[in-house]
């Protein structure tokens, strides 16, 4: 390309911009809007499924082993255990281990009287890599010899991966939904911009202006639409998230709950947002100025 | 040059708006395609300037076979010719400079060739006095000059004048038709259509008589051809 042509169609994209003020406003705005829901939507998936992550490393299954097994015995089946597939981790508990986390957590030890370590078990506690199979892994654990019981809080898993999916599935489809939006006002706004320029794209057809030469300034100016649009709506994402964040974690009672910094999502999604607006920007002209190059 | 070869025209309404249409103009002639209203001189006009196909026969322009033409050969067609409409078709918001210039600009001519070509072709049609007007300040004949003008910058083989009087009182008329016979006397092949009497019987050029689609008269000696 030239660089008397790409000055020129850089400035008369920006000519374009200034000269149609009102419905360039109106398209970053939208641009903005779209990318703020996107990316807010996006945020909220991330940050569920971290947590959900968070709480799949806590989600346990408790393998009490046979009362018949000696403390050696019971520590021979932990091979096994942990060649079972799904199983990352697994941690052997003395009944004495056992017997002292329950005083730890009881808040009047006087009250159990006689009782002591022999009336639990030894056991296993087996962390897993996918809740949502804990179920068929908890079966598996059960069929080792020496497991005589096993417990798993299967409706909380279930819980964490119907809301995982629920999120992603609402997440991807407002993705969509919103990036055909912005398309369609883009491309709405830029065909505004070429019908009142008709006349001179007729001129510049009959002149013997190549398509690609009349295309090219609109490309620009949706270009230049979609990126400010995405630098805006980045930063105000920054701000809303941070704030938002601040406000979540100040919350006493919410204070077990993690949320992503924005300084590690940052590059992406600054990355994703120009890349969703610039392709807003560029796809939205093609579109706009398709039907006046068909002569 | 332009050889149309039993050319017809049908459009997707049924009009069948051209039936058999032959001619031929050389480099360097100067014609009048005249006929009636709906005779077919605006569809010769569309396919001359590619913007419509014919349905059968064969189009060359300036070298250029119209018939199977690839579209991203049409830029390079149309800068061969130069198209003058009735209503001028001027950028509102551009000076007479720069509706001129434009047309250069659009096909890469670089800013040096612009600041050269664009006053000489404005001092050959006479505004050289008027190039940072805008077009509404200017008068229809004026107008016009603009317009064959932005025609001629490109050095085009051949000018379409589509009604170039149609708008302007006879004296203007007569200015313009000058200007048109001028620019034919520099080697440009020169097509007026048109449908005023007058002025085809004032000059003494080939007279091209289209009517019903089909070519009626194609000769020398002015008008009364056609009205026969």
């Amino acid at each position: 390309m030239k660089g008397n042509r790409f000055v020129y169609y850089v400035r008369e994209g920006i000519n374009s911009i200034f000269n149609h003020g009102f419905m360039s406003f109106a398209s970053v705005c939208i641009i903005v809007a779209c990318l703020l829901i996107m990316g807010s939507f996006t945020l909220l998936a991330l940050n569920v499924d971290s947590i959900i992550n968070s709480m799949e490393s806590e989600n346990e299954i408790m393998a009490f082993v046979d009362e018949s097994y000696s403390t050696a015995d019971a520590q021979s089946i932990k091979p096994g255990l942990e060649a079972i597939d799904n199983v990352s981790s697994v941690i052997f508990v003395t009944r004495e281990q056992a017997w002292d986390d329950f005083l730890d957590t009881y808040s009047d030890p006087g009250r159990l009287g006689e009782l002591g370590p022999e009336t639990l078990r030894d056991r296993y506690v087996i962390y897993v890599d996918d809740i949502s199979i804990i179920a068929a892994t908890r079966d598996a654990v059960s069929r080792v010899d020496g497991i005589a019981d096993t417990t798993v809080h299967l409706d909380i898993a279930k819980t964490l991966v119907k809301i995982r999916n629920i999120v992603t599935i609402a997440s991807i489809a407002l993705v969509a939904i919103l990036f055909t939006i912005s398309l369609f006002i883009m491309a709405n706004t830029i065909k505004l911009t070429t019908f009142e320029r008709r006349d001179e794209i007729a001129i510049m057809k009959m002149v013997g202006a190549t398509s690609t030469f009349i295309r090219w300034p609109f490309v620009v100016q949706g270009l230049i639409l979609g990126l400010l649009g995405s630098l805006l709506s980045f930063v105000m994402e920054w701000g809303l998230y941070t704030l938002f964040s601040d406000k979540l974690m100040a919350g006493a009672e919410l204070s077990l709950l993690t949320v992503i910094p924005f300084s590690v999502v940052s590059i992406p999604i600054f990355i994703a947002f120009t890349v969703v607006g610039l392709g807003v920007g560029v796809i939205g002209s093609l579109l706009a100025i398709k039907n006046y190059l068909k002569v | 040059m332009v050889r149309f070869t039993d050319v017809f025209k049908s459009y997707e309404n049924g009009t069948k708006a051209l039936r058999g249409v032959s001619f031929e103009i050389a480099d360097g002639e100067f014609a009048f395609l005249v006929g009636p209203s709906g005779s077919g001189k605006t569809t010769i006009i569309k396919l001359l300037t590619g913007e419509i196909a014919p349905t059968d026969g064969k189009i060359i322009v300036n070298d250029y076979d119209l018939t199977n033409i690839k579209f991203s050969k049409m830029p390079y067609m149309r800068r061969t010719l130069g198209v003058v409409f009735q209503d001028y078709r001027l950028i509102e918001d551009k000076t007479v400079f720069e509706n001129v210039a434009f047309a250069m600009r659009v096909v890469g001519a670089s800013s040096k060739e612009i600041r050269r070509r664009v006053p000489y072709v404005l001092e050959l049609v006479g505004l050289d006095t008027r190039t940072r007007r805008h077009p509404q300040e200017l008068s229809g004949g004026e107008q016009q000059r603009v317009a064959i003008a932005r025609a001629l910058v490109n050095n085009p083989r051949l000018i379409i004048a589509d009604e170039p009087t149609g708008n302007l009182d006879p004296a203007r008329s007569l200015e313009i038709m000058m200007l048109l016979q001028k620019i034919n006397e520099l080697g440009t092949t020169v097509l007026v259509v048109t449908h005023e009497k007058e002025l085809v019987e004032s000059f003494s050029k080939r007279v091209i008589a289209i009517d019903g689609g089909k070519i009626i008269s194609d000769g020398m000696g002015g008008y009364y051809n056609y009205e026969r």
